[in-house]
């Protein structure tokens, strides 16, 4: 320890007692709190550079690789879309040409989240993206696409004109069939608008949030016939090509 | 009135058993062309190519 680190002790006339230094780093390596351990556990899974990459490999320059992102710049104009929606109410978007317009924008982006994302489902598909312990990141892929269909029906039935109520009363009988119905009341407006502008946002989100957070921690999926230089992304294979002398 | 027109059915293409509206055929055309597309056409490389 030099001198400039040494603690000063006021000079009370005896021996100075030492003070016992701690590193933070010991601290945060030992911290048994549940935070301590969450923080320990994110960093190990999610460190700065997966989260917040600045490259990714070389074979996700490709079209087939932009939908995903595209889904998702489309949600992003879906909610804010419907936010001025909810300020401004349905007299205003269906009575004057502005609220015509941002009512038909949260409609087309709507149309664009459900292409983009169809279209990444496909990609996804048919390179097999669940490979190389993917396969939370494929089902929540999934579950994302099914709360997205809920969402967007939904919003068929909360228009506020006839065509909502027409699909609502053709939609009740199927949904009383499964037995969902008593709970579930299409024909229930109420019920319906608050599923639409409060819980299936929120399930649609973090449900996307966390499909793009286990994008970030697995990586993006290789291509099928590349499959073998997955080692720049999954370190066990990576120690493993290095071992071997493979420098692919 | 625009609230009533909304509600229109819109047209109808028929096959036998089979029937689509024409807005959803567009849609997945669309859909089916972009993905392909995707495949084929290459990929721009920008200044931090690799």
């Amino acid at each position: 320890m030099t001198t400039a680190d040494t603690p000063v002790q006021p000079d009370l006339g005896g021996e100075p007692a030492p003070i016992p230094t701690v590193q933070v780093e010991d601290v945060l390596e030992h911290d048994r709190s549940w935070t301590g351990r969450a923080r320990r556990l994110l960093l190990e899974r999610l460190p700065a550079d997966k989260l917040l990459p600045n490259e990714q490999p070389s074979y996700v320059a490709s079209w087939i690789y932009v939908f995903g992102m595209g889904a998702i710049a489309s949600l992003v104009f879906v909610i804010a879309s419907g936010l001025v929606l909810a300020l401004n109410g349905p007299a205003w978007y269906h009575l004057s040409a502005l609220g015509h317009f941002i009512n038909s924008t949260h409609l087309w982006s709507v149309e664009l989240f459900f292409l983009f994302m169809v279209i990444h489902l496909w990609g996804k598909f048919w390179m097999a993206a669940w490979r190389g312990n993917r396969v939370l990141t494929w089902i929540s892929g999934v579950v994302s696409f099914a709360v997205s269909i809920v969402a967007a029906f939904t919003g068929y039935l909360v228009q506020t004109n006839f065509d909502g109520q027409w699909i609502a009363f053709e939609a009740k009988d199927a949904l009383n069939a499964t037995g969902i119905g008593a709970w579930f009341n299409v024909a229930d407006f109420g019920q319906m608008f608050m599923w639409h502008i409060t819980l299936l946002p929120i399930a649609v989100g973090a449900i996307v949030a966390l499909h793009v957070v286990l994008v970030r921690m697995h990586g993006v999926v290789p291509p099928l016939e590349s499959a073998e230089t997955d080692a720049q992304l999954l370190p066990e294979l990576l120690v493993e090509a290095t071992t071997n002398g493979d420098s692919r | 009135m625009s609230v009533l027109s909304a509600a229109s059915v819109g047209v109808f293409l028929s096959w036998g058993v089979f029937g689509i509206q024409v807005g959803n055929l567009i849609v997945i055309l669309v859909m089916l062309v972009l993905f392909l597309l995707a495949l084929v056409l290459p990929f721009p490389r920008g200044r931090r190519g690799r």
